[in-house]
């Protein structure tokens, strides 16, 4: 089943750049991902080491006149979606990816209604198809969300955002992201800004309907924990590369990258154990990255040759692939 | 409880913290933050306390420093009640009580240098001369693993972690006796989280320190505290010591809270109750539901949960819970075995 025709997205080799006062902030160093059909995939790294800033070039949606992309290639479909028209990039937006936002207080929109703002996407992304009636729009908004489980599905079309509680509004987020046929969902950070039991509630949503629909769904998150329990497949992110991409149960069970080894024995645990000491220092500065593996400063088992060149992605096993030169003395 | 009230550094009865927001036809509304919690800390323990935002977690530790004035009850430390706004407190008991905040990036003022910072409190809290300042700033710094030259960085300059470090720092400065740590670490990554709690945890053993630690993670009270308490709409309700907490949850959120942590490892997994998945929202507290506020997410609820608010009740030595699912059960005082069984036959 997993063959070369079922990719539907392939990063490869992506830099990203940020202009910024004082020359440019080298983010994004080398991303190389892939979803398959149907594969739920979770990319996995902490705060500021590019998880978003690659999702968001995928749909192009960085700030314009504020980046440069030196080299890379994002194929969706096979297609080259770097260099497609504008036009072809608003189909994809509409029809093909959709992105659920971190903070669905800030990815709605406080002065239209819930109704208007999934009328809006039904509308658009119709267009490319059909017209669409205004009586229909109404009912497939509401239909949609019924199917995210919100309760009184009626009078929430009619609500503002502000009326709505955290988790009923990224709920909303959800519904407008499966308003319209999508083959590929990115959530970016779904659960994060919210409680833990509404976490729960969130992902269990998320997992029913990539299920129902059978779309690939990229799940960004810094829990390890949802990241084993959403995916099939994940991906360690540090400091705008890849450090290691495994199956779930091979990458808890034997990671390899010091840096998934201090960062999975970071996470505390509910069966007691204790702390570990966590990892030393901090991210280096995109102004000036460290020439070579950008991990070596907090690195315990540097070598000389992990100053010199970044590590390229190295196949130890089936699936299982680390981009650390311990791998491949 | 009763017997040990001696060593209780810090006892909580009955306080209510209740937030005037405005009248309608009734008569004034009020958020009820705080709704009658009772709890009391050990001496060199940490006490966990765990909600979801809205459940009042927060105001309980504004309220023992002193940032709010209570409603109503009694906040006793060392046996004096000190259920009043840090305005009117003796200078010796706001010398024994710190906080450390959530947002080191707000707590910490961005126009003054880390020595500005460590400095306020010798100044407030000793009768030190100015030139031995910077000794002991260094010594403090030392104790949170930074070097001396951060006292002439500001806040801005330095990592989300370091700048924790500094609040810590700024907390140990008046030799207090409890701390209270509200998030400390839900603003940074799980990497620099291991490395404070770990500092914490050292300077807890090396200064006698009490914590009253609070924070929606679960999964850190477990490596961290001593006893956990879990609140709900201003209202504790369950207490427990850590180890039971997870082995044995008695009330049905704290079920479901549980049940709810995202999980790594088999070992982990076989402590989710499976029985009880989560459902429902927190309610505003504006409008608390009358009864037990739970019971509209409760999967247990009986007639009776809508109706009358259950009371505090010590099911085990140590273990309260208030849940009128174990009201029958605390006339009979079972063995720990013999409970597991009664469960079963309850579920």
């Amino acid at each position: 089943m997993k063959t070369k025709e079922n990719v539907l997205l392939n990063i490869k080799n992506l830099h990203v750049w940020y202009k910024v006062y004082g020359g440019y902030l080298k983010v994004l160093n080398g991303v190389h991902l892939m979803v398959r059909e149907g594969e739920r995939v979770g990319l996995v790294g902490e705060a500021g080491c590019g998880k978003t800033t690659t999702m968001k070039s995928i749909l192009q949606i960085l700030p314009p006149g504020e980046f440069h992309i030196p080299q890379g290639q994002i194929f969706y479909k096979g297609q080259d979606i770097l260099k497609i028209s504008f036009k072809e990039l608003q189909r994809l937006r509409s029809r093909e990816i959709a992105m659920i936002f971190q903070d669905p207080t800030a990815a709605l929109n406080p002065v239209f209604t819930i109704g208007n703002q999934i009328g809006d996407v039904i509308k658009y992304s119709a267009a490319f198809e059909e017209n669409v009636h205004k009586e229909k729009i109404k009912t497939l908004s509401i239909k949609v969300l019924k199917e995210v489980y919100l309760p009184d599905s009626e009078r929430i079309y009619l609500n503002y955002p502000f009326q709505l509680s955290g988790g009923m509004r990224q709920r909303v987020c959800i519904a407008m992201a499966i308003s319209s046929p999508r083959n590929l969902l990115i959530a970016d950070e779904p659960g994060t800004s919210l409680d833990v039991t509404i976490q729960d509630q969130i992902m269990r949503l998320l997992n029913e309907i990539v299920e129902k629909r059978k779309t690939s769904i990229i799940l960004i998150t810094h829990s390890l924990g949802v990241a084993k329990e959403m995916t099939d497949r994940i991906y360690v992110m540090y400091a705008g590369a890849i450090v290691e991409t495994a199956l779930p149960e091979v990458l808890f069970k034997n990671p390899v990258h010091p840096y998934t080894k201090g960062l999975l024995a970071s996470v505390p645990k509910i069966s007691g154990g204790g702390i570990a000491k966590g990892i030393p220092g901090k991210l280096p500065s995109y102004l000036n990255p460290p020439s070579g593996c950008r991990f070596q400063p907090r690195c315990e088992q540097e070598s000389p040759i992990c100053s010199e060149k970044p590590p390229q992605l190295f196949e130890i096993e089936k699936d299982h692939l680390v981009a650390c030169y311990l791998t491949q003395r | 409880m009763k017997q040990a009230t001696n060593n209780e550094i810090l006892k909580i009865e009955k306080l209510k913290k209740y937030f005037h927001i405005g009248k309608d036809k009734k008569g004034p509304i009020y958020v009820r933050a705080v709704d009658g919690v009772t709890l009391s800390i050990k001496y060199g323990e940490t006490l966990g306390l765990v909600g979801e935002s809205g459940s009042g977690k927060s105001t309980i530790a504004y309220t023992v420093v002193g940032m709010y004035r209570p409603t109503s009850g009694q906040i006793m430390f060392k046996g004096k009640n000190i259920g009043i706004e840090a305005s009117r407190r003796s200078l010796s008991s706001k010398k024994e009580i710190q906080i450390v905040f959530q947002d080191p990036g707000s707590s910490l003022n961005p126009r003054q240098t880390i020595e500005q910072i460590l400095a306020l409190p010798f100044r407030i809290h000793t009768q030190m001369p100015k030139r031995q300042f910077r000794e002991k700033m260094v010594e403090l710094l030392e104790k949170v693993e930074l070097s001396p030259d951060y006292l002439y960085k500001s806040p801005p300059s330095i990592g989300g972690g370091e700048k924790q470090m500094v609040a810590i720092a700024r907390a140990m400065a008046s030799n207090p006796s409890l701390i209270v740590l509200d998030e400390p670490t839900s603003a940074l990554d799980v990497s620099v989280q291991a490395k404070i709690i770990n500092k914490l945890i050292d300077l807890q053993k090396e200064m006698h320190l009490t914590y009253l630690f609070i924070t929606h993670d679960l999964s850190l009270m477990r490596n961290v505290a001593n006893r956990i308490a879990i609140m709900y709409l201003g209202k504790i309700c369950e207490v427990a010591d850590s180890v039971t907490f997870f082995e044995k949850p008695l009330h049905p959120y704290t079920q479901m809270l549980i049940s709810s942590v995202p999980v790594i490892t088999e070992e982990e997994k076989k402590l989710k109750p499976k029985k009880v998945i989560s459902i429902g929202e927190i309610p505003s507290p504006v409008n608390i539901p009358p009864g037990c506020s739970f019971h509209l997410r409760c999967p247990y609820k009986m007639s009776l949960c809508s109706k009358v608010d259950p009371e505090m009740i010590e099911v085990f030595p140590g273990h309260i819970v208030r849940c009128h699912l174990f009201a029958k059960l605390e006339n009979k005082k079972q063995e720990r075995s013999d409970w597991c069984e009664e469960e079963s036959a309850i579920y």
